[in-house]
């Protein structure tokens, strides 16, 4: 039974190890301010109060370079608003639609069924309006970057490793500017120091400053806040199963705990007269 | 499946074998119905993945404005995948479509029943005999004896309320759910 | 098949008649109900069964899968994110596939890891290993291509390495880098191809673990002791229910565990570039395969010019086809343990100086598991190739070499007399 022992805490330490191992070097560097965000853990849900508002940092500020491919706008109802008010939400944006009867496409006012218009019309354009750097799409932001999405055991297995949360990582990129690039670094014209950004120098300058936007629910709009909404936000964009997907796994991981006792109790009594 | 593991074990006789057999049963029954009930629920997800996403649901209704379209003309737009005749209907037409005798129609309705607003026909322009969609619906088409659709493929009648008068069709076009969100849309689906 | 011959009888009149036509209810009471199978078995023979039920949810949550899946360049990629976000319970389906694939490897490994140590690969069982060896071969290429599908930055450049691989090949290298592509770069008609292969090999994988099951019940399991069955009556007891609950027990415990990674870090096994889309035009800073891989990747990275296991060949290839060539190996030299292998004694509980030898060659797959996540530089570098030197050195000189010194302990007369202590125990 020792050796059982021994094979199984290896098994599981070599599936952590290798876990860790081959989701390092995404990102290098000093390693950003662990949040306790509301949707961290088990039982995390998203704070719609702060929903709402990142969702107004990112229209007032990020939708100006970034796009949002994947979400559309029937999905903000899952902020907290009805359906008249993502009516008239989408109603504020233009979408192009055609062709008409005569061959033509044309601009029309969004529905709830489209989904949120990109800047730019293509990748190209993107790069010759940002100094030929494209902005990157924020549908996945916070996962594709970091540890990968939200991951309820970070804590224990990745932190050692240095390896943030996407969304500690975003925060982190859009709090971390400096001034000044430290005395050495060499910083590229047109290029800003960034303390998190791999490689330090990002061609995006500090797009958060202090009442960058004026919140409609009084809110003071520090950087630290605007930075924390609009990271819950894009932490929603990329996962917005997420609330979901932890209610129902509680329910499953209990169920399958009976099942399992269960089986444990009926093996344990099938067997009892084995010799 | 109890016969075997009794076998293999000792005996130890009496009562003590019933009361040890009785509690086995009842933690293989209830072991089982657990169980089943659990594959049950995970079988869902596979079949309710098949279902309408909830992209394809978002288009599920159309809304159409109607303030351009003149007195006696119709429009087709296309909701979830089919056409859909919206016919601003003549005094004439209306009329015409309500002094009908019920007895004669082979599928009986009402105007009334077909319709929210009279002025307004609005019915999914599928033939109900295999699928086909009828003429009608521009001007200077065959409208049929009736003066409404014509299905060429079988040569069904359907008259200006889009009853089925004469030919092989069974039933009455359809009318879709559909309200006024006000005088100039209307919401289909 | 031997053993277990059924005593199958049924009162049930259609029962029968489709029994007189296809005997396959007497076939299943005889491989499933009766099946005569060694009272010892420890929880390490779970593992093959859980394999079974996780190649059926992968099989059955990747049909749901493909059913809204799009294999085309432009569109695989938001396809996938309709998936987790339009299709009804589509994350769920999904997160259960890509998760399914590392719970699928981790079950295998540890079966492969028990059969090391029980030697559970000697005679009479030598094709039933050859078998597993080519169901981990098949499982390898179908996980390869599936991570191809959804068409990230991993996915990407994952499949244009492991495909340039073949490139360094003399002669036929080039064109048939050309062939698997079905163009000049990894590309559409890629991903259109890998697809179907991916859809198909399961189906492949399930026909080998039919003849891998045939090969098993020839001479039924191996047991911790490595003793064969002597009397059916003491050593074994019938599969059901002794084993059937044993093995659900088992099921109930790994899906627990896997839940955990489902519902709470569906991305822990996944790499965060592979959320962004595919660029031909951008290689990720560091690229690396999924974890199942990374042994293997780091004997590949292992050979460079200067590696002593490559100098002695250096006359003969480039570095780069010593170190394809080693990766293939080193999956190919266990088709021949079973001959490298020269003790009769299949079990290391008897076998101290084997033993030692077998948890260090754990270590070392876990070792070069480690270094092939990891930048290669540096003293990594040393690291993978000791690693990669001791991985062949285990299996070609260490297998053989104590087989023939080693003095191993006294075996047990019978399964049973294991058990109890003493042979023939009194009743």
């Amino acid at each position: 039974m020792q050796i059982i022992k021994t094979l199984t805490a290896i098994a599981i330490t070599g599936t952590l190890i290798i876990g860790v191992s081959s989701t390092q070097a995404a990102v290098s560097g000093p390693k950003p301010e662990s949040i306790n965000w509301s949707f961290n853990g088990v039982f995390g849900t998203y704070d719609r109060a702060s929903l709402q508002r990142g969702f107004q940092v990112f229209q007032n500020v990020c939708a100006g370079c970034h796009s949002l491919n994947l979400v559309a706008f029937r999905n903000l109802k899952a902020l907290g608003y009805n359906e008249n008010e993502v009516k008239a939400i989408a109603a504020e944006y233009e979408v192009q639609d055609g062709p008409n009867e005569d061959g033509d496409m044309f601009d029309r006012p969004a529905t709830p069924a489209d989904h949120w218009p990109a800047p730019f019309a293509n990748s190209r354009a993107a790069a010759a309006m940002n100094g030929g750097a494209v902005p990157p799409d924020l549908s996945l932001i916070t996962k594709a970057r970091g540890s990968g999405g939200d991951s309820a055991i970070r804590v224990s297995m990745l932190q050692p490793s240095g390896f943030p949360l996407g969304a500690d990582y975003v925060h982190g990129l859009l709090t971390g500017y400096l001034e000044e690039a430290p005395v050495g670094f060499d910083l590229p014209e047109g290029k800003y120091y960034n303390k998190y950004y791999p490689g330090h120098s990002i061609a995006m300058s500090s797009p958060l400053g202090e009442d960058a936007v004026e919140y409609n629910d009084g809110t003071k709009a520090t950087t630290d806040q605007m930075s924390r909404d609009v990271t819950t936000f894009l932490v929603w964009a990329s996962e917005p199963e997420l609330e979901h997907r932890k209610q129902l796994g509680v329910k499953v991981i209990l169920f399958l705990i009976v099942l399992t006792a269960m089986l444990y109790a009926l093996k344990r009594r099938i067997w009892a007269n084995v010799h | 499946m109890s016969d075997t593991a009794q076998n293999a074990g000792q005996s130890t006789g009496g009562n003590a074998e019933i009361d040890e057999q009785t509690r086995r049963d009842f933690l293989i029954w209830s072991t089982a119905a657990v169980g089943a009930a659990g594959t049950a629920l995970a079988v869902w997800p596979f079949i309710d993945q098949m279902n309408p996403a909830a992209d394809t649901l978002a288009l599920a209704s159309t809304e159409v404005d109607i303030s351009k379209i003149m007195v006696g003309q119709s429009v087709t737009v296309i909701w979830r995948g089919k056409p859909v005749f919206v016919r601003h209907r003549s005094a004439d037409e209306i009329s015409e479509a309500e002094v009908v005798d019920l007895a004669l129609l082979p599928d009986p309705q009402a105007d009334g029943a077909r319709v929210t607003k009279p002025e307004w026909l609005i019915m999914v322009g599928v033939c109900t005999h295999l699928g086909c969609i009828p003429l009608g619906q521009k001007q200077g088409e065959e409208k049929g004896e009736f003066g409404g659709w014509f299905c060429p493929c079988h040569g069904s009648h359907y008259d200006t309320s889009g009853r089925i008068r004469k030919g092989p069709a069974p039933s009455n076009l359809t009318v879709p759910t559909h309200r006024f969100v006000d005088d100039t849309t209307v919401l289909i689906g | 098949m031997s053993g277990g011959t059924s005593k199958f009888q049924s009162n049930n009149g259609l029962v029968n008649w489709v029994e007189h036509r296809l005997p396959i209810f007497s076939f299943m009471d005889a491989q499933l109900n009766q099946y005569p199978t060694p009272k010892n078995l420890n929880y390490f023979w779970n593992f093959g069964s859980l394999a079974g039920i996780i190649l059926v949810i992968m099989i059955v949550s990747g049909i749901a899968l493909a059913m809204s899946y799009t294999p085309h360049t432009e569109f695989a990629f938001s396809s996938v994110e309709r998936i987790m976000r339009d299709v009804n319970s589509g994350w769920l389906i999904r997160y259960l596939h890509v998760n399914g694939a590392s719970m699928f490897f981790i079950v295998v490994y540890i079966h492969m890891f028990r059969g090391l140590y029980y030697g559970s690969y000697k005679a009479p069982r030598e094709i039933l290993w050859m078998i597993g060896i080519f169901i981990l071969l098949a499982m390898m290429a179908t996980a390869f291509m599936g991570y191809v599908l959804p068409w990230g930055q991993m996915s990407f450049w994952g499949a244009t390495v492991i495909t340039n691989l073949f490139s360094a090949l003399p002669i036929i290298g080039e064109p048939i880098v050309k062939l698997l592509w079905g163009g000049f770069v990894v590309e559409n008609a890629t991903l259109n191809r890998f697809f179907a292969l991916h859809y198909l090999l399961p189906f492949v994988i399930v026909g080998l673990i039919f003849m891998h099951l045939w090969a098993l019940h020839m001479h039924h399991s191996n047991n911790p002791t490595g003793v064969e069955i002597k009397d059916e009556k003491q050593d074994t007891i019938p599969f059901h229910p002794y084993y059937t609950i044993k093995d659900l027990y088992g099921l109930g415990l790994l899906l627990t565990f896997f839940a955990f990674f489902i519902f709470f870090a569906p991305n822990y096994f996944g790499h965060p570039d592979n959320y962004i889309m595919a660029d031909p035009l951008v290689t990720p800073a560091h690229i690396v395969p999924e974890w199942y891989f990374l042994p293997f990747y780091a004997i590949l990275r292992a050979f460079t010019t200067d590696f002593f296991m490559y100098i002695p060949f250096a006359w003969l290839m480039s570095a780069k086809l010593a170190g394809v060539i080693a990766m293939f190996a080193s999956i190919l030299v266990l088709l021949a343990l079973p001959w490298l292998d020269r003790s009769h004694i299949r079990s290391s509980n008897y076998r101290p100086a084997f033993r030692i030898f077998y948890w260090v060659f754990v270590i070392d797959c876990l070792v070069l598991g480690w270094v092939g996540g990891q930048a290669a530089e540096g003293i990594l570098v040393t690291i993978g190739q000791w690693a990669t030197f001791w991985y062949f050195f285990h299996l070609i000189i260490v297998v053989p070499v104590v087989g023939v010194l080693e003095r191993p302990k006294a075996l047990p007369n019978s399964i049973a007399a294991s058990i109890n202590g003493a042979p023939q125990a009194a009743e």
